[in-house]
């Protein structure tokens, strides 16, 4: 079996982000940048399949700028064989690189190395959308299991038996291969990549693609117009006391 | 202008947030249509009728739609989705798993998590866990958009009422067949006699600094002294204090409600994202220097063991 995971790389998720003067974007020059979290899941997961025996190869594609091979390289440490990167000149956050033509860019990938299995993250933390996962099962007109919390491959590599996170609970759905899933947060718990690994990641095999040679049309359908910091709150107070907690619900805020 | 609302509902009954989307649908124009896909859901039709500003319901029953598998509603939404303007639905579990199907189908880019809607083609979202608000304009001919519940009230339903507005629309839908590769098997739905999370006008919620599943019973029982919904950061979910329909944030479920009562919980952004429209905000935690305490408008430094249960005697 051949899983493809597409990850992509972001503001860490520990930054506070600053919005450009000019509302163009976000700034990123000098900001720590890593490998999407939900993405770095999928790779752990395609990952421990692979030392499971079930999965023969685990590819991991990225798209972006030439730096974004990073993120590949952060993934190949974690166990995944080698990398693609599809350069693209548009920016990737936002008003650029929309999901439509991400899932656009991978189904040529996915069309070109048959996969069984394509394992990506649900959402990008940058634009939140949570739609590329499924925007490339509809393309590619194969089974989807959205926020993946356990994955299981039967032994024939035929079927896989997926628990979802939904709003009441969980539900479980069986997808035939080839299938995409979209990890959410408790699938697992990514390692640390250890530091023989990261120096073997370094040899493993890359290979870039412009992504002008895909033939994708990836002009943006969405302008941006504006960036702005989202309403602050006013500021609030301390209370000593249950007491006056109470006190404060009760008669100045009139909430209970 | 012509505008799709695709109803959440279980089958027998209409979701919540399908009421909020109709709002949003009502910013856009006149001529609202809800779509209700799925199996026997004659109920759920008929209880669209009275609402407020709804054109026509169209009904698509069919045993491929029961369990909502986009595999098998987004193609057929996609066919009919030509003749409008606008497709909208909520930005839940379910809305966020079938509409970009739906969307790719149709080459248009859909907008997630709307949160207000300035014009025909410009509408504003939340991105970087809500530490920006974002304005897209559209240039597709099709717009497709996710609404945040949380941003928009509920549209008015007349209980009862015989003054039905809205006509009632039955498309066929035998043909169609369920997808082979996916099939449902089976859910675990958690039942709470407590209001629904993100509904409810008071959340307590609690996070890692409870410590135990055994002592998130100080939050129930806190809750169900205000008779709150209860929710949990993704810290107390993971270590299993919580299920995970409870988490509150980025990831989790978007809340507003008139109440935030966050126990033992940080304040890490992703947490705020979820919870920082909430009317009035109350911390309780033993760290004067918790970020949470920033947006808190009731702040008190204490021990939740000792804090919580007085709180609850007192009440
Ligand atoms: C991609 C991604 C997505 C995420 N999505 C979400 C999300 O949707 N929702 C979410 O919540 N998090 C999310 N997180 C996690 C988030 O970053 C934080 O790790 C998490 O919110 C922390 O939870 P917490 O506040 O309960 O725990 P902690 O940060 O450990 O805080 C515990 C708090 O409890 C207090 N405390 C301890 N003991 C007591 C006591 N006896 N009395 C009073 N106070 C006490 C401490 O002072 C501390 O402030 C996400 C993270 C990532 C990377």
């Amino acid at each position: 079996m051949k899983i493809i995971v597409p990850v992509k790389r972001v503001v860490d998720y520990n930054v506070k982000i600053r919005i450009k003067a000019d509302q163009s974007g976000v700034e990123l020059t000098n900001v720590k940048m890593s490998l999407n979290p939900f993405d770095e899941i999928a790779v752990e997961e395609a990952v421990r399949m692979k030392e499971k025996g079930l999965a023969k190869e685990v590819v991991v594609v990225t798209i972006g700028p030439a730096v974004a091979q990073d993120v590949l390289r952060t993934s190949m440490a974690i166990g995944a064989d080698r990398g693609i990167l599809i350069t693209t000149p548009l920016p990737t956050d936002l008003g650029g690189l929309e999901p439509l033509s991400v899932a656009k860019l991978l189904k040529s990938i996915v069309l070109k190395e048959q996969p069984n299995l394509v394992i990506m993250g649900k959402q990008s933390i940058d634009d939140d959308s949570n739609q590329t996962g499924q925007m490339l099962a509809a393309l590619l007109n194969w089974p989807q299991a959205t926020f993946a919390s356990k994955i299981d491959v039967n032994d024939s590599k035929t079927t896989a038996t997926i628990t979802r996170e939904i709003d009441g609970g969980l539900d479980v759905v069986a997808c035939a291969l080839p299938a995409i899933v979209t990890t959410d947060l408790r699938l697992n718990t990514p390692r640390y990549a250890s530091l023989p690994n990261i120096m073997k990641a370094k040899q493993k095999p890359l290979e870039t693609i412009d992504s002008g040679s895909l033939g994708v049309d990836t002009s943006p359908r969405l302008k941006m117009v504006g960036l702005t910091d989202p309403p602050k709150r006013a500021g609030g107070i301390k209370v000593a006391s249950v007491d006056e907690l109470i006190a404060k619900l009760k008669t100045d805020a009139k909430v209970i | 202008m012509s505008i799709l609302v695709i109803a959440e509902h279980t089958n027998t009954a209409l979701r919540p947030s399908t009421l909020t989307t109709i709002t949003a649908a009502r910013k856009l124009g006149d001529d609202v249509v809800v779509l209700v896909a799925g199996k026997n859901v004659s109920a759920v039709a008929d209880s669209l009728l009275a609402s407020a500003g709804v054109q026509k319901v169209l009904v698509a029953d069919s045993p491929a739609f029961e369990h909502h598998l986009p595999e098998n509603m987004a193609g057929f939404i996609a066919e009919f989705a030509k003749s409008f303007t606008h497709i909208l639905a909520p930005a839940t579990a379910f809305g966020k798993n079938l509409l970009p199907r739906v969307s790719a189908l149709i080459d248009s880019q859909m907008l997630s998590d709307v949160t207000d809607i300035l014009g025909p083609d410009t509408f504003k979202r939340p991105v970087y866990a809500g530490n920006a608000i974002a304005t897209f304009q559209s240039t597709d001919a099709i717009k497709v958009m996710t609404i945040r519940t949380t941003a928009f009230d509920p549209v008015t339903t007349t209980e009862g009422s015989t003054d039905k507005n809205a006509s009632l629309e039955h498309i066929d839908a035998s043909g169609i067949a369920p997808a082979p590769h996916t099939q449902f098997l089976s859910s675990e739905l958690t039942t709470s006699a407590r209001p629904e999370l993100t509904a409810a006008p008071v959340v307590v919620s609690g996070g890692r600094g409870v410590g135990s599943a055994e002592n998130f019973a100080l939050i129930e029982h806190l809750a169900d002294k205000l008779g709150a919904a209860v929710g949990a950061s993704r810290a107390a979910v993971d270590a299993g204090y919580a299920p995970n329909d409870c988490q509150v944030g980025q990831t989790g479920k978007i809340v507003a409600p008139s109440l935030y009562i966050a126990v033992g919980i940080s304040g890490a952004i992703q947490h705020l994202a979820g919870m920082k429209d909430s009317k009035v905000i109350v911390a309780i935690n033993k760290d004067p220097d918790a970020p949470i305490f920033q947006v808190a408008d009731y702040g008190l430094v204490a021990d939740l063991f000792d804090a919580v249960p007085e709180m609850t005697g007192k009440l």
